[in-house]
């Protein structure tokens, strides 16, 4: 379904315009607000819709086989760490549901470079950032002696 | 003068430049700041990092895990369901590294902020089935992008990469890339002493079952323009299993998952009839490959196979049961949320057509074929290996270094190693920095330069769809159809058309054979000149421009693999017509090709599988 704009909510704020994986939606030169260039190269994906502030993106389903009359919903709320849906079919039957998108707060990932500089020795070893702690395992699993069996055929 | 002399460039200098800010860019950019805490790494990405790349939607699961902590599964058992998957042919050695370091990534995201779910009986990470676990994915990409945010020097977003750049003195060795941005037009050259190309796969190189306002609705995503392999090709890099294209067996039109419907709902296949079908195909099956019909679970392509010729004897559609699991209001919430996590289409799909999988069982679809390192299939460029487990002629540099000097690649780039899906490629990614460091390290003050006639001549080559533009645009009045220029659209349309008739699309029931490989080879030669009068309106047109040049040189490789390889090796995903049996006595290997773009020729050779896991 690609996305359309609805001209009395957008502003023009080009949020869709930033985020979209496409590059499709861009804004109008005469109206002003956002527009979906290219339907045919959108994926459905409703980044430009969970981006909008002014929820003036919708979807309708691509035109080749979706019959007319359904909606499918959307608000992703930051604050609350959930996504909410809404899907409506062509026969008005309805369903909702309501996700969580993160458990902690945005903004908290600690950089790589926040953790102790790794050893001179640990470049020339297998195991990556963070491991084996991270692997909750007492070390990386290797095949070395496995190898010289192959090497020994 | 010519319209390209006027865009400004920008000169970039970087240790590490990474390519792409999917989830194996993310990985590469994260894993590249850990270990190189003073050197400078830039995430170059065409779109926005906090939503591009086949993650870009959202996952509803991760495909990789072993459960190592809960002694579920062993690296060891990964390799082997891949290699049976891919009917004998994957590099072990790049495989068992992913697997054994796939549960460290799959932590982090869980500490970083993802909602996995979790078994309420034994508090485990709840599966879907063997190897997957079920999350609540829609900010899956924001949240794997901060991390890489945090990392990165910086993170250019909306830049195209269209070209790699080649050291000015020594042969062999890359120095950086090229590419301008979709917003600006800004022309920038990246200079770097190691190089990491992360970026997408390939839809859109065969015609869609959809070819009007539903060709965005591919399975993989619109945007992945198959330059994980135009970029390597172009400068010689070896590639390996361009052949190994895959088809999707999919929910119809939305091309909805059905890995939890089959694995974690237990909804199962019927024909139009309402009968089981895939046991019917089975000694028809084993005549053409033999025991791998045998093998637990049977592989992708296999089933892919049966369920298409079920439908040539007139048996369709294929349908899905859901009705009876669709009755558990709490699997009928999974299956509705699967496709709300990650294929919102589907849902759409549905919600139009009044299909309520409670009342009705949904049809399925196989897919027109795609070209990928990540899923159910293993095209990519020819990596080398882990230093502690790669047999040695695997081996001739740094771990995930192309054929190419300072060339590293992860993801959809790197050929072999199949079933590495979301968690695998970010892993992947990880594993390319690690090395892509000691690299940079290792080199000392012996940093390669880049050419200013290489970039100068790229520059003039990266802006001539806009110049045939507005040259050809004054000869004709209005309208689309010029004697001067193609636009990108129709350039795809002719390369969909050309790879579908000829190299094995939906058109062809997924079957070639030499005589059709050889008349696609000389349409799609033609094509390529034709490419030299793309017209470009503006910078997205630009953008399409760059993103049909590389699926175009990924389709002659595609093509190129196919004909070399003289068997039927995966039926189900194609079919060479006049080889139809899998033939293990002059097939157990892998198929590499390198290209000489200045002769425009094409070299293909035969590399062995070795088989390092019992």
């Amino acid at each position: 379904m690609p996305t359309f704009v609805y001209m009395t909510r957008c502003d023009g704020c080009g949020h869709c315009v930033d985020i979209c994986p496409s590059d499709i939606m861009h804004i109008d030169p005469t109206y002003r607000r956002a527009v979906n260039i290219e339907p045919n190269m959108c994926w459905e994906c409703y980044s430009c819709v969970k981006a909008c502030p002014q929820n003036a993106i919708d979807a309708r389903g691509y035109a080749d086989f979706a019959p007319l009359g359904h909606s499918v919903r959307v608000l992703r709320e930051e604050s609350k760490g959930t996504v909410s849906w809404k899907v409506k079919f062509r026969n008005g039957e309805e369903k909702n549901f309501v996700s969580p998108i993160r458990t902690t707060e945005w903004g908290s990932i600690k950089s790589p470079s926040e953790y102790d500089v790794p050893s001179e020795e640990s470049f020339k070893e297998q195991e990556l950032a963070h491991e084996p702690e991270a692997l909750n395992i007492p070390g990386l699993p290797d095949l070395t002696l496995k190898a010289s069996d192959q090497e020994a055929q | 003068m010519g319209l390209f002399a006027r865009r400004k460039t920008h000169f970039v200098d970087s240790d590490i430049l990474v390519i792409g800010g999917g989830m194996a860019g993310c990985g590469a950019t994260y894993e590249s700041r850990y270990w190189g805490r003073d050197l400078k790494i830039l995430c170059v990405e065409k779109a926005n990092i906090e939503r591009s790349g086949a993650v870009a939607q959202g996952l509803y699961a991760i495909n990789t895990y072993m459960g190592m902590q809960w002694d579920e599964n062993q690296p060891e058992d990964h390799v082997r369901y891949a290699r049976n998957d891919l009917m004998g042919l994957v590099r072990e050695d790049l495989g068992y590294d992913i697997a054994r370091h796939v549960d460290s990534c799959v932590h982090k995201f869980e500490e970083w902020g993802l909602p996995m779910m979790r078994d309420p009986e034994t508090g485990r990470y709840q599966r879907e089935g063997k190897w997957q676990i079920m999350i609540h994915g829609e900010s899956y990409k924001p949240i794997v992008a901060e991390a890489a945010t945090k990392a990165a020097t910086e993170v250019y977003n909306r830049i195209m990469v269209t070209h790699l750049l080649m050291d000015k003195t020594t042969p062999n060795r890359v120095s950086g890339a090229v590419g301008f941005n979709v917003r600006t037009g800004d022309f920038y050259v990246f200079q770097a002493k190691a190089v990491i190309v992360c970026a997408g796969g390939a839809s859109h190189i065969y015609k869609p079952r959809a070819v009007g306002e539903g060709m965005g609705r591919t399975w993989y995503a619109p945007w992945s323009c198959a330059s994980a392999y135009a970029l390597p090709i172009r400068v010689g890099a070896k590639m390996t299993q361009m052949e190994n294209r895959i088809v999707l067996a999919r929910f119809k039109d939305g091309y909805g998952p059905v890995g939890a419907y089959f694995l974690h709902l237990k909804t199962y296949t019927q024909n139009g009839l309402g009968e089981e079908y895939e046991s019917k195909w089975y000694d028809h099956t084993k005549e053409l490959v033999g025991d791998y019909i045998d093998r637990q679970p049977v592989p992708t392509c296999l089933r892919n196979h049966a369920f298409l010729e079920e439908l040539k004897a007139g048996r369709g559609p294929i349908r899905m049961v859901t009705k009876e699991a669709f009755q558990d209001p709490h699997k009928e919430t999974v299956g509705w949320e699967n496709f709300l996590g990650m294929t919102i289409g589907q849902a759409v799909v549905w919600a139009s057509q009044n299909i309520d999988p409670k009342h009705t069982n949904p049809e399925l679809t196989t897919s027109e074929p795609y070209v990928m390192g990540s899923h159910a299939t293993c095209s990519g460029a020819w990596a080398s290996g882990p230093e502690d487990c790669a047999p040695s002629d695997y081996q001739w540099g740094y771990n995930r270094m192309m054929t190419v000097d300072g060339l590293f690649g992860a993801g959809d780039t790197i050929g072999g190693a199949a079933h590495k899906f979301s968690s695998g490629s970010f892993t992947e990614g990880r594993i390319a920095a690690k090395a892509a460091v000691n690299y940079v390290n290792d080199l000392g003050t012996n940093a390669p330069k880049v050419s200013e006639t290489e970039y100068e001549n790229l520059k003039k080559e990266v802006y001539k769809p806009m110049e045939n533009y507005e040259v050809g645009r004054n000869e004709i009045v209005a309208g689309t159809v010029s004697p001067s220029y193609i636009l990108p659209m129709q350039g795809l349309q002719r390369l969909e058309k050309i790879m579908d008739e000829y190299v094995g699309g939906i058109g062809a029931n997924y079957i070639t054979n030499e005589p059709l490989l050889t008349r696609g080879l000389e349409h799609l030669a033609m094509l390529k000149e034709d490419l030299d009068k793309l017209g470009a309106e503006d910078l997205h047109q630009l953008q399409r421009a760059w993103e049909l040049q590389h699926r175009v040189l990924a389709s002659e490789s595609v093509t190129h693999h196919t004909m070399f390889r003289t068997e039927t090796r995966w039926p189900g995903y194609y079919y060479r017509g006049d080889h139809p049996k899998l033939d293990d006595n002059d097939w157990h290997c892998f198929t590499l090709s390198q290209y000489d773009h200045e002769s425009g020729e094409w070299e293909l050779e035969k590399a062995p599988v070795h088989h390092i896991i019992d």
